[in-house]
């Protein structure tokens, strides 16, 4: 007894004079004498993950803003749906996973990187099938960021078409730096710049409430800031709404041209008749395309040069580059101290050398990757403008189906509504 | 060709492409039917004291578990008393643990059991540090499954010096220390 009661203090003067080494089992498990038993180690299951239950009701979500804004044609119906998703996919699910954030996952799983499970596959696909088939009805009433944006969206006022156009392609930059972090393992981006994510949870770190606060603030006259200057699933969803079978249109019937509805889009989402000009003749139309067909390869390329030639800054959003360059960067005595990770890093068995090669293979990485992703933004700026130079001819008010979220804001304000709300209730 | 059949191929188009497109990312995604939950390794664990600032709830959904099996009990435990107590008893003075969360029982000579109250502890892992310096590294941190909120994203993880984060199956939702083959752990 008295011997194993010293034990560990000899063990413990050998660890401390053998500087401290990190180690385990140094002493030896005691043998109880007074019939001792061990207590339970407390592990609760998970409360709750991302379960099938949820994609039925996102479906069910789903199906209903269909419904209201399609059939129904009914505001007040779309603005309780929204506030009941808010309610629900925010508050209550605190936010994750969402359609939004399901890119990275997907992204990972088609890459081979990391096993998608099935209701966050769901999450991604449902939301992209509804919008094929009946527009943004998910961006309407049923995404918790959207709904956020549309309850505080009371003065809005419409952006010049022009900012709105130029704005509208930090989307494609995001969705695209996005996928570029997720393919060489620099985290999720959209994760960790989810403005919103902090009021659902009641909790984030200061930057996130600022960056919320700040879209909010903005939000109350500028209209779904996060929806259409940032949000990289909304360009998913414009691409499948673009091609979409039913869509909200502004007038249940016939328009008749009585431009009240000019203004009533908050989200610069109506396409106004083009002025009566000469059309073009098809000598000055096959030009045009031609210019165009020539143009496109050339700004692809320059995306993908430009991409190329920016690797080694974009690689620095890898935690492994950063470290590195930390690293190397105290070794030149550029620092003074040191960072928790170089600490970690010091403290570790990885050799300097060791650190720096793989932050190179990382490099190496992100070249080819970097030359995709300007690329890809080249393409959307040449078919951006390829859309501006194909002037197609309007004669009514209409939804422009990619950009619009089906939030029915325009309803209310077209004659043709009122008139047969009217005839409705007169009959009744 | 009349104005219906285009709508009809128009549809069909669609359908397929639906179809096509969501079968293809689906065959390509290869989902899993199980959930998974965010997972520290204790191996891999730094003790650099981030879970406890850098959780989206606060405090920490990442707690300080005890592994009693693989615990020495010590009298002079270093997971629980300050490398400079004078004294080795459960004076505040003395305690490692910066909101005293850790219980110190009398066993039998010479043998204390130490106890987390998880309704304390905030995550620090500066008992889990005492622990694997001077002791058999039974005290270490695990994120508590019924605390964490399941980002998609875990902001430890992002943070984590020592990259000891990582997804694991639901139904295995721990990552947990056992006594080594072989006796009572002697290596």
């Amino acid at each position: 007894m008295k011997l194993l009661k010293i034990l560990p203090l000899v063990f413990a003067a050998v660890v401390a004079v053998g500087g401290l080494a990190w180690a385990e089992f140094r002493f030896p498990m005691p043998e109880f004498e007074s019939g001792y038993e061990y207590p339970e180690m407390h592990t609760p299951f998970p409360g709750r993950t991302n379960d099938l239950w949820d994609v039925v009701l996102l479906a069910a979500a789903l199906g209903l803003a269909a419904w209201f804004v399609l059939k129904r044609r009914s505001r007040p119906a779309v603005l309780g749906l929204t506030i009941c998703s808010l309610a629900y996919f925010g508050f209550w699910r605190e936010g994750c996973v969402c359609p939004v954030g399901s890119i990275q996952n997907v992204t990972e799983g088609i890459l081979g990187l990391e096993v998608v499970p099935v209701a966050v596959l769901c999450f991604f696909l449902l939301p992209l099938i509804f919008a094929l088939f009946f527009g943004r009805v998910f961006c309407a009433a049923v995404c918790p960021l959207g709904a956020l944006q549309e309850v505080v969206a009371v003065r809005p006022v419409v952006l010049p078409r022009a900012v709105d156009r130029v704005l509208g392609l930090v989307p494609y930059l995001y969705l695209g730096l996005t996928i570029l972090a997720v393919a060489t393992g620099s985290g999720y981006l959209i994760c960790q710049y989810d403005p919103f994510v902090g009021f659902f949870r009641l909790g984030a770190s200061l930057n996130m409430f600022l960056a919320g606060g700040v879209l909010l603030v903005t939000g109350l006259f500028i209209g779904r800031p996060y929806c259409r200057f940032l949000c990289p699933y909304g360009v998913l969803l414009g691409w499948m709404s673009r091609f979409s079978k039913w869509h909200a249109s502004i007038t249940p019937r016939e328009c008749i041209q009585c431009r009240l509805c000019e203004d009533a889009c908050p989200y610069g989402a109506i396409n106004v008749p083009t002025p009566d000009k000469a059309p073009l003749t098809a000598k000055e139309g096959a030009r045009k395309l031609g210019v165009m067909l020539a143009l496109a390869p050339l700004i692809v390329a320059l995306g993908g040069l430009t991409g190329l030639l920016s690797h080694t800054m974009l690689a620095r959003i890898h935690p492994t580059v950063q470290l590195a360059q930390r690293i190397a960067g105290e070794e030149a005595g550029l620092y003074e101290g040191m960072t928790i990770e170089s600490e970690a890093f010091r403290a570790g068995a990885q050799t300097r050398e060791e650190l720096y090669a793989e932050a190179h293979a990382v490099r190496a990485d992100f070249k080819w990757k970097s030359a995709l992703f300007g690329a890809f933004l080249g393409l959307v700026v040449a078919v951006m403008l390829a859309g501006l130079s194909m002037a197609g001819r309007r004669d009514d008010y209409e939804t422009d189906r990619q950009a619009c979220v089906s939030c029915t804001r325009c309803f209310p304000y077209c004659p043709v509504e009122k008139d047969d709300v009217a005839v409705a209730e007169q009959k009744t | 060709m009349s104005a219906g059949n285009t709508v009809r191929r128009r549809d069909f188009l669609r359908a397929a492409a639906a179809l096509g497109v969501g079968g293809a990312v689906w065959k390509a995604a290869a989902p899993a039917a199980g959930a998974t939950v965010w997972q520290l390794d204790p191996q891999k664990c730094v003790q650099c004291g981030r879970c406890a600032t850098e959780c989206v709830l606060s405090p920490s959904a990442v707690k300080c578990v005890h592994s009693y099996q693989i615990c020495g009990y010590c009298d002079l435990c270093g997971g629980y008393l300050q490398p400079s107590a004078r004294d080795r008893d459960t004076g505040a003075e003395n305690e490692l643990c910066p909101v005293s969360a850790i219980k110190r029982t009398y066993i039998e000579d010479p043998f204390f059991q130490y106890t987390i109250d998880e309704a304390l502890c905030v995550g620090c892992g500066k008992c889990v540090k005492g622990c694997a310096l001077f002791g058999n590294g039974s005290l270490y941190l695990q994120v508590k499954q019924d605390l964490c909120v399941h980002c998609n994203e875990c902001a430890i993880a992002k943070a984590c010096p020592g990259d000891a984060y990582r997804r694991i199956p639901a139904e295995q939702a721990y990552l947990l220390k056992t006594r080594p083959e072989g006796g009572n752990g002697q290596e």
